[in-house]
């Protein structure tokens, strides 16, 4: 752990070099809780855990708690977990379903709307003073419910959401939707990985912004076959759904890094799932589905990507939402929520359950091994030699197109561009710059060769 | 009688009901009940002396085809809700495991491509097993072709320089005899973690 404030040329995108010391400092660490964090908009949770009215599920936003949850008038709200009075936390539970949120500590009540409503001996103690009304619980400043997932931002400025995903929204619609292109047709899984991993968390969503230039670490996976047909004998991690089709690594205003693909104009079917028939058919009749849904943009199929700053998804195997929360300069505390079609079959669901279990998070044979990266790369960044020397960030530095042939700042080749985009438009929340500097496009940030 | 073959419902109300404060177990403390748990202990002590010696290839033959190999993950939650909430339910949630051996042979052949970076080089690992007690056996305990066992388990792991984790937890075990001798059919490992504090589960408990 280091103690340097942020500068702004510990970002050089031009020279393509980032310091060290934004992995490590934890004076840079508490700038970004207060600079990033409070104004970023942040991955909450879905609305499918809070189906019934009283429901919550107690989540994150930076490093506090906060609860999401359903009021009786079905509205979802997302609140600061903690009393308005001394500041105890008024929810203990993981998830559940409650009349009202009372702090054990002096007993203020709440009810799941926010409002306070109970004050113990109100009339002897507090008559004429206190405004109840004005003492909710600390609510979020804006909240958007897109495709089930849940989204909370604490400034009243920021752009509405929509406008904060822009045009990466295209992208994350995939993931959402349903396999056959149903608008928003996931659902979550029961259970939500929760693990403290000893990495800064800009390491992991950097990793998912575009990093596919990791994956010789994942050499034993691939060596082995680990995918939904690998017991029929196929290598490698996941299905080669994307053998014929033309990767894409593309930046958006706001920070967002997205590696979706183009399959071929005609389209093809390449089977996959072979494991199990009915899985196999479900995605073969999925497919077809989705080509006369969408017709051409069927063509754009998902992969992985960063939400500006800590929200990364992986868009087909395994499907999910990831949370990178801050949790200290050299730790995060990761969150992973699995999607899964909601119209699939119980047999289908279950085959990807076990997938994503063996693929995804600590237990999981695919993502030990990024640990271990991100962990000493963290560690790598500590060093007073070290962060005399900054990181390499040149990888496929100027070549990328705009808007071709998707809308943003796109690579037809493996490129760490994403990563200077994103790396960015943090400096640019570091620097506590307006809305409209942050959302700009990133080709009118930088000077680059078009190609 | 406890059994182990009844769908994943099942499995979750009979654990929830063993962890209650009345779970002594029903087996009738004699000759034959000693005489059985000292041959689990030794099937017990014997799995955790290879996987402490990292003979992997080895363990895998002691777990049955149709093996079972679930660690729920725990939630925090309101008092009486536990039954129905605490923990990740077997064939409906995601949990930290839920295996079979086909995934089991997976994870070792994982380690032994030697490029498993979570485990290259070798965890130093030492599994510590006790409280082992006898649930049930079938179709009996004089003559015995099944047993669930229950026991505590401290999993220390120490690997490359200074890295540590300690895994403390309950385990639920189903052994089956098949051929000369005991054989894993089932385990249930209860990890006493709410958000895990390991950055990986690469060890087998």
């Amino acid at each position: 752990m280091t103690q340097l404030g942020f500068q702004n040329d510990m970002i050089d995108t031009e020279k393509g070099v980032i310091s060290r010391e934004i992995f490590a400092s934890e004076k840079i660490y508490q700038e970004e809780l207060e600079k990033v964090f409070t104004r970023a908009w942040l991955f909450v949770g879905h609305e499918s855990q809070i189906p019934k009215p009283g429901d919550f599920f107690t989540s994150k936003m930076g490093a506090e708690s906060v609860i999401m949850c359903r009021d009786f008038e079905q509205k979802i709200h997302v609140f600061l977990n903690t009393c308005s009075h001394r500041g105890m936390k008024v929810c203990l539970y993981d998830e559940g379903n409650t009349q009202t949120f009372t702090c054990p500590f002096h007993a203020w009540s709440y009810s799941p709307d926010g409002k306070l409503v109970g004050v113990p001996h109100e009339k002897e103690l507090y008559s004429h003073v206190l405004d109840k009304s004005k003492w909710s619980l600390i609510e979020v400043a804006k909240m958007e419910i897109y495709k089930g997932s849940i989204w909370a931002t604490w400034d009243k400025d920021a752009p509405d959401f929509y406008d904060y995903l822009g045009d990466a929204k295209a992208h994350l619609d995939l993931v959402l939707d349903g396999l056959d292109g149903s608008d928003g047709g996931t659902e979550v899984f029961g259970g939500v990985h929760k693990w403290v991993s000893p990495c800064n968390w800009k390491i992991p969503a950097e990793n998912f912004c575009g990093d596919s230039y990791h994956n010789p670490s994942h050499i034993s996976v691939d060596m082995i076959g680990i995918g939904p047909s690998a017991a029929k004998g196929e290598k490698g991690r996941r299905d080669n759904e994307l053998a014929d089709a033309q990767h894409l690594w593309i930046s958006f205003p706001g920070g967002h890094g997205i590696h979706s693909a183009m399959k071929p104009e005609n389209n093809a079917y390449i089977e996959a799932y072979k494991d199990n028939p009915i899985a196999e058919e479900y995605y073969r009749h999925c497919y077809e589905e989705r080509q006369i849904k969408l017709g051409d943009k069927a063509r754009i199929v998902p992969f992985v990507g960063t939400i500006f700053p800590n929200t990364s998804f992986h868009g087909r195997q395994p499907r999910a939402l990831c949370a990178w929360h801050p949790n200290g300069a050299e730790s995060s505390e990761i969150w992973r929520f699995f999607l899964v079609d909601k119209a699939a079959p119980k047999e289908v669901k279950d085959l990807l359950r076990k997938y994503y279990m063996r693929y995804s998070g600590p237990a999981g044979m695919t993502e030990q091994d990024d640990m271990e990266n991100w962990n000493y790369a963290t560690q790598g960044s500590r060093g007073v030699i070290a962060r005399r020397h900054p990181f390499n960030y040149q990888q496929s530095q100027n070549i990328y197109n705009i808007n071709d042939p998707v809308p943003g700042m796109v690579s037809t080749q493996m490129t760490e561009e994403n990563a200077r985009q994103y790396y960015t438009c943090w400096s640019s929340y570091m620097q506590e710059k307006n809305w409209s500097d942050i959302m700009a496009h990133p080709a009118q940030r930088k000077s680059g060769t078009s190609r | 009688m406890v059994r182990h073959h009844g769908p994943p419902g099942a499995t979750q109300v009979r654990y929830v009901a063993m962890m209650s404060s009345n779970s002594k177990s029903a087996l009738k403390r004699d000759i034959h009940y000693f005489t059985l748990k000292q041959q689990i202990e030794e099937f017990l002590y014997d799995e955790a002396e290879m996987l402490d010696q990292r003979q992997f290839t080895d363990w895998l033959d002691l777990l049955c085809d149709d093996l079972v190999y679930f660690m729920p993950m725990r939630r925090n939650v309101k008092h009486g809700d536990h039954a129905a909430r605490e923990n990740t339910r077997e064939g409906e949630d995601i949990s930290w495991f839920e295996d079979d051996k086909w995934t089991m042979s997976k994870r070792v052949d994982q380690i032994m491509t030697e490029k498993h970076w979570a485990e290259e080089p070798l965890s130093r690992v030492c599994h510590m097993v006790s409280n082992v007690q006898l649930l049930g056996a079938t179709p009996s305990v004089e003559k015995p072709e099944e047993v669930t066992a229950r026991c505590r388990f401290l999993v220390y792991q120490n690997r490359a320089e200074k890295e540590s984790n300690f895994f403390v937890g309950k385990r639920l075990d189903t052994l089956r005899f098949e051929g000369e001798g005991w054989k894993l059919r089932r385990r249930e490992i209860t990890l006493d973690q709410n958000v895990l504090l390991a950055k990986n589960l690469s060890v087998f408990f």
